[in-house]
């Protein structure tokens, strides 16, 4: 019998408040080390943390994106524990009465679609930022370590998902989806590589159809959703090897190492951390009334999967209209395009596609760049009324990437133009079809096969640049 | 009423060396508060809405406008050990 993963995701989602959680320090991510600092965040006695309202608004818009039910009453608490980037020597959370709780998110993968439970968001300050010295920057090896207090503060969300996820797969899926749920909420930059979207990992194993949980580890340093999926990838395949010999899987917290592809046990120099949560006496609650609650949620934007049920409606397959959803951008150009005119799935087809591999390949940037809305609406009409071949159409969506000027101008210049006008291409058939007397009797008799040698002598004697479909009707009819 | 209190594992949490004499000391003292905290837990609290805050207040918050920050000498100037512009501590984690 085969073993289960049981996976829950910790996301930690850094707000783009103007200032920090408590204080008014900057909360912006790239000053020099250690210029965003004030009393309140580095701790410094007597001084008083006051609350940013904007970051309280804002956690209730990630909860309300995430179905989560606000609570109407909801305390800071202060979880104690000593570490070198954080100041205090304690953190202001949230613990038993947080923000927001019972909620979920719904994830697409190729299995189809999957209820992810959301079983809190709630808020939190961000700690300093070490860097490790000395042996490649790992901190098991440093000789010391240097701190940042700059982001110390920084408001900070914790959305934590139940146990629901049941691979690696669905586990990078669920991140993928929740960035883009943020990212649209537009409260967060959700920039993994600069921090400001981070995530743990809890998996555990059980005996297929078993309901009881197996014994859990919790992974960390994952600094991008492919090493999430790897780290919890490697840590199925080493659980499973543990349990298939018989032997314990230990409860302890395991460090991702990206080069070496592992995870490996972190054994802090502190005993186990007894955090000692108790009400943070500096703060009083935070009261969400109906108003409240009901202003933020009428003024949510549409979410990933929204509009992806919308694109699905305007005629996209499900795994096109999943990945235009998930980013703005795309969502934005595929949106004007197809007000402009644009067949859907031909414009959803060339975003994923040609699109896709001209950004990767070149700085092309949709937000700033040639290719918009009105630039695919002119290409997907040149395509349907036969102006412009398939093939024709990405050279032309090259050239307008370019900045070689509109798909018109681009398809005229480079010669891309087809013939579909019967006048014009009735001698080169007639040409062809006298030249192929075997083939039109071959056509004649049935064997419609044939049609496709004949359209190729016609593209050849054409250059390429007669419109198959004409050509296919005009041989037909003189045949026929 | 008797209070079962570990003080060495409460100074260590609170990173703070203590003699033996000192614990003793402490322990009392401990003990004393969390009597009289248990006396006040035996208190019939049912239906009583809990007290995280004594004040009648809530949402006391702040405008979200950057104010004024430290000087970045004046702060490093407090840290038992620097490097540059960055605080130096020791490190962190053991060897696994």
């Amino acid at each position: 019998m085969g073993y289960e993963p049981v996976i829950g995701i910790e996301t930690h989602v850094e707000l783009t408040t103007n200032s920090k959680m408590f204080c008014g320090c900057p909360a912006d991510f790239g000053a020099p080390p250690n210029t965003n600092t004030c009393p309140v965040c580095l701790g410094l006695p007597g001084a008083l943390p006051v609350v940013n309202g904007t970051a309280v608004e804002y956690a209730m818009i990630i909860g309300l994106g995430l179905n989560c039910e606000v609570a109407p009453r909801s305390i800071f608490a202060r979880k104690n524990y000593f570490y070198p980037d954080m100041p205090k020597n304690y953190q202001i959370s949230q613990y038993d009465q947080p923000l927001c709780v019972n909620g979920h998110l719904d994830v697409e993968t190729g299995a189809g679609t999957h209820r992810i439970g959301i079983t809190r968001v709630h808020m939190e300050e961000d700690t300093g930022k070490s860097t490790h010295v000395g042996e490649g920057g790992r901190i098991q090896a440093a000789s010391h370590s240097l701190i940042d207090f700059n982001r110390a503060g920084v408001p900070l969300m914790e959305i934590v998902s139940e146990p629901d996820i049941r691979s690696a797969e669905q586990a990078r899926a669920f991140v993928t989806e929740l960035r883009a749920a943020v990212l649209r909420l537009g409260v967060s930059d959700a920039k993994l590589e600069e921090g400001s979207m981070r995530f743990d990992g809890n998996i555990s194993l059980r005996l297929e159809g078993s309901e009881a949980f197996g014994t859990k580890v919790e992974v960390k340093n994952m600094n991008s959703i492919r090493s999430l999926q790897r780290a919890l990838e490697y840590e199925i395949e080493r659980q499973t090897a543990l349990l298939e010999a018989g032997e314990p899987v230990v409860q302890e917290t395991r460090h991702w190492d990206e080069e070496a592809g592992t995870t490996s046990g972190m054994r802090s120099k502190e005993e186990a951390f007894d955090y000692r949560y108790f009400p943070e006496p500096d703060l009083v609650p935070v009261a969400v009334d109906h108003q409240w609650r009901a202003r933020v949620a009428d003024s949510l934007p549409e979410l990933p999967a929204q509009a992806r049920g919308r694109y699905i409606e305007m005629g996209l397959d499900g795994p096109v209209a999943t990945v235009i959803s998930r980013d703005i951008e795309y969502g934005s150009v595929f949106e004007a395009a197809v007000a402009a005119g644009g067949d859907p799935q031909t414009v959803a087809n060339w975003l994923t596609g040609e699109v896709t591999a001209l950004v990767r390949r070149t700085d092309l940037s949709l937000a700033a760049g040639p290719i918009d809305g009105a630039s695919l609406a002119e290409l997907s009409a040149m395509v349907s009324d036969g102006r412009l071949s398939a093939s024709a159409a990405k050279d032309v969506l090259a050239g307008v990437a370019a900045g070689e000027g509109p798909p018109a101008a681009v398809a005229e210049q480079r010669d891309l133009i087809q013939v579909s006008d019967t006048a014009a291409l009735e001698p080169v058939v007639d040409e062809v079809l006298a030249a192929n007397t075997d083939a039109i009797q071959k056509l004649r008799d049935g064997d419609d096969k044939v049609i496709g040698f004949l359209i190729g002598q016609v593209m050849r004697a054409t250059g390429g640049k007669a419109d198959p479909g004409a050509v296919t009707e005009l041989i037909r009819s003189k045949a026929g | 009423m008797p209070v079962d209190i570990d003080i060495a594992k409460v100074a260590r949490l609170a990173r703070l060396a203590l003699n033996d004499e000192e614990l003793a000391g402490y322990r009392q003292q401990c003990e004393v508060i969390l009597e009289h905290a248990a006396l006040v837990q035996t208190l019939p609290t049912e239906g009583v809405t809990p007290t995280s805050h004594p004040l009648p207040r809530t949402n006391a918050f702040r405008e979200d406008v950057i104010t004024e920050c430290l000087d970045r000498e004046e702060v490093l100037a407090q840290a038992p050990e620097r490097d540059g512009d960055y605080f130096l501590v020791p490190r962190i984690l053991d060897e696994p």
